[in-house]
């Protein structure tokens, strides 16, 4: 399975590279034996069953769990010195963070400036040029006064997609994105998504939702308990590889994975993009 | 009595000026601590290490060393000890709290008990801002200012802490850091409070200003201006009342800071009880 990327990869370091990785906890392995190399500007679904493994790859490439064995390096550097470099952003689900929070959009999005600010973290224009930039890109410049509970879900998706933005991150991970948001804002986030690809960002993203795996990711890495298969997505989504990720057969129209999580589609997502 | 009396005859007395200056220093310190403690959900974290750093307390006063290195030491170690227990056994987090606590405070009180001297129990536990000895005085102000520079400094960071550590870790901040930072903040709040109300009350310094200003406002900024406001003024205000109603000084403080949360709770403009009654009738 790694003769598709090592030729997409030839030219460049890849950003995200992934040897023989495996987490436990408390003696219960997370994941075994993961590997993965993912090149720059590319979109990669990542796709399972919830306790997958998803949150713990997510959670090694951004140093959170000490790997049992195996290492992780992205852009050539430990996860450690990608940080300090801001090379690395993380857009979270929605239902981790507190809403009530007393801060507000611009605010919010300035946080993620702080990494590359002075120790007491005074925006200088830059900073503040960089929160208008992201502000105006994910179409928020207008409620950058509002308290961020105040936003509705879509709104709230593109928020912290500004910060990440704002941070100047070369490698995205993104939690379910699309989980509840509205049409307007799949489609303006699958636009945002083309334009880091021709920036040469990479993408990860984990979603419980095949259509919008099928609509614009350019591979997909299939995970249970290890990287089942990776690769392009016409190849990878294969009937066997989805049964092996899910234990089960899926039906011969792969539409949608079974999964407590997923949110509510507006409209058909493949509008957008296609 | 007419009011210009009220104010002004009690400030005749030096014990009264000094009264009042440390318990609005302490109140507007606290109070401002107390912003995070609400928005990180440390109220709990906040009444246990307020309680167990009477052990640390005891131990530097018979060995004359400063106040603030006992409870220092006491404060961060109760919570390495909760920490310590929660991951070897399966108890729950808030029952390790509170059996680690009340198991702290106890050895204080034994401690208090053998090391008799001049220490008073009652004005550990419930305050003695009438009659601070100047030593003490002095310490409560060193304090309060190391409590309020590092907030101050580092306010940005731990506003990121309280909101979303996960971020702070991914783009290099230590967060490690800032956590003791907040938790030596609130041991050192801790030993400053016991000067004003007590050992037993200082949790209400730690929780209730912050918790007042958070109905009254979507602005950290503002909120903790709003709170160290309230922390300040419900000192004055108990300090006041305590001197002409001869009433525990303590009580009062503690007494006017909830009152003064009741009246957001009922008042504020937008998440206030009123509001939100207006509005469901509105909405019918």
């Amino acid at each position: 399975m790694n003769h598709m990327t090592a030729t997409l990869g030839a030219m460049e370091p890849p950003h995200i590279a992934v040897e023989n990785l495996s987490v436990s906890y408390a003696g219960v392995v997370a994941l075994s034996n993961a590997s993965l190399r993912l090149s720059q500007g590319v979109i990669c679904g990542l796709v399972g069953m919830n306790g997958a493994g998803k949150s713990t790859l997510f959670k090694a490439l951004m140093g959170f769990v000490r790997p049992a064995t195996g290492t992780i390096r992205i852009n050539g550097q430990s996860v450690v010195q990608a940080q300090r470099r801001q090379s690395v952003a993380y857009v979270p689900q929605s239902e981790s963070v507190d809403w009530d929070f007393p801060l507000n959009v611009a605010d919010l999005v300035m946080m993620g400036r702080y990494g590359s600010m002075g120790p007491l973290r005074n925006p200088r224009r830059r900073d503040h040029e960089a929160v208008r930039h992201s502000l105006e890109l994910v179409e928020l410049w207008d409620l950058r006064r509002r308290q961020i509970g105040q936003l509705s879900g879509g709104q709230r998706k593109r928020a912290f997609l500004a910060r990440a933005l704002a941070q100047g991150a070369s490698v995205l991970l993104l939690d379910e994105p699309f989980n509840g948001v509205d049409a307007r804002t799949e489609k303006l986030m699958a636009q945002l998504f083309m334009a880091f690809r021709r920036e040469r960002r990479t993408l990860l993203i984990s979603t419980h939702d095949m259509d919008h795996v099928t609509g614009f990711c350019d591979q997909v890495v299939l995970i249970n308990k290890t990287i089942l298969a990776y690769g392009q997505t016409s190849e990878v989504f294969t009937q066997e590889n989805l049964a092996r990720a899910f234990g089960c057969l899926v039906l011969d129209q792969p539409k949608e994975i079974p999964g407590p999580q997923r949110g509510p589609m507006a409209t058909d997502p493949r509008e957008g993009w296609r | 009595m007419d009011p210009v009396t009220w104010i002004v005859e009690p400030l005749q007395h030096v014990f009264m000026v000094k009264a009042l200056l440390i318990s609005s220093v302490v109140g507007g310190v606290c109070a401002l601590l107390s912003c995070f403690m609400t928005l990180k959900g440390w109220a709990l974290m906040g009444d246990a290490v307020s309680h167990a750093v009477l052990p640390g307390v005891v131990i530097a006063y018979a060995l004359g060393l400063p106040l603030a290195v006992g409870a220092f030491v006491f404060g961060v170690g109760s919570v390495t000890v909760i920490g310590l227990i929660k991951q070897s056994t399966r108890v729950k987090e808030d029952t390790v709290i509170g059996l680690v606590f009340t198991g702290f405070f106890a050895l204080g009180l034994i401690l208090v008990s053998k090391v008799r001297s001049s220490l008073d129990l009652m004005h550990i536990l419930f305050g003695n801002v009438l009659a601070i000895r100047p030593q003490d005085f002095q310490q409560t102000l060193v304090i309060a200012a190391l409590v309020l520079v590092a907030l101050v400094v580092f306010r940005r960071d731990l506003v990121l802490f309280c909101f979303d550590p996960t971020h702070a870790r991914s783009i290099g901040i230590s967060t490690g850091f800032l956590y003791y930072l907040l938790l030596s903040s609130l041991s050192l709040a801790a030993v400053a409070g016991l000067q004003t109300v007590g050992i037993i009350l200082v949790v209400a310094m730690l929780v209730t200003p912050g918790a007042t200003a958070y109905l009254l406002t979507d602005s950290f900024g503002v909120m903790a201006l709003l709170a160290v406001a309230s922390g300040i003024l419900s000192s004055l205000l108990g300090a006041y009342i305590s001197y002409w109603s001869d009433a525990s000084p303590a009580g009062c403080i503690v007494v006017a800071q909830t009152l003064l949360f009741v009246m957001a709770m009922v008042f504020a403009p937008k998440y206030g009880l009123l509001r939100r009654a207006f509005n469901n009738q509105t909405a019918q």
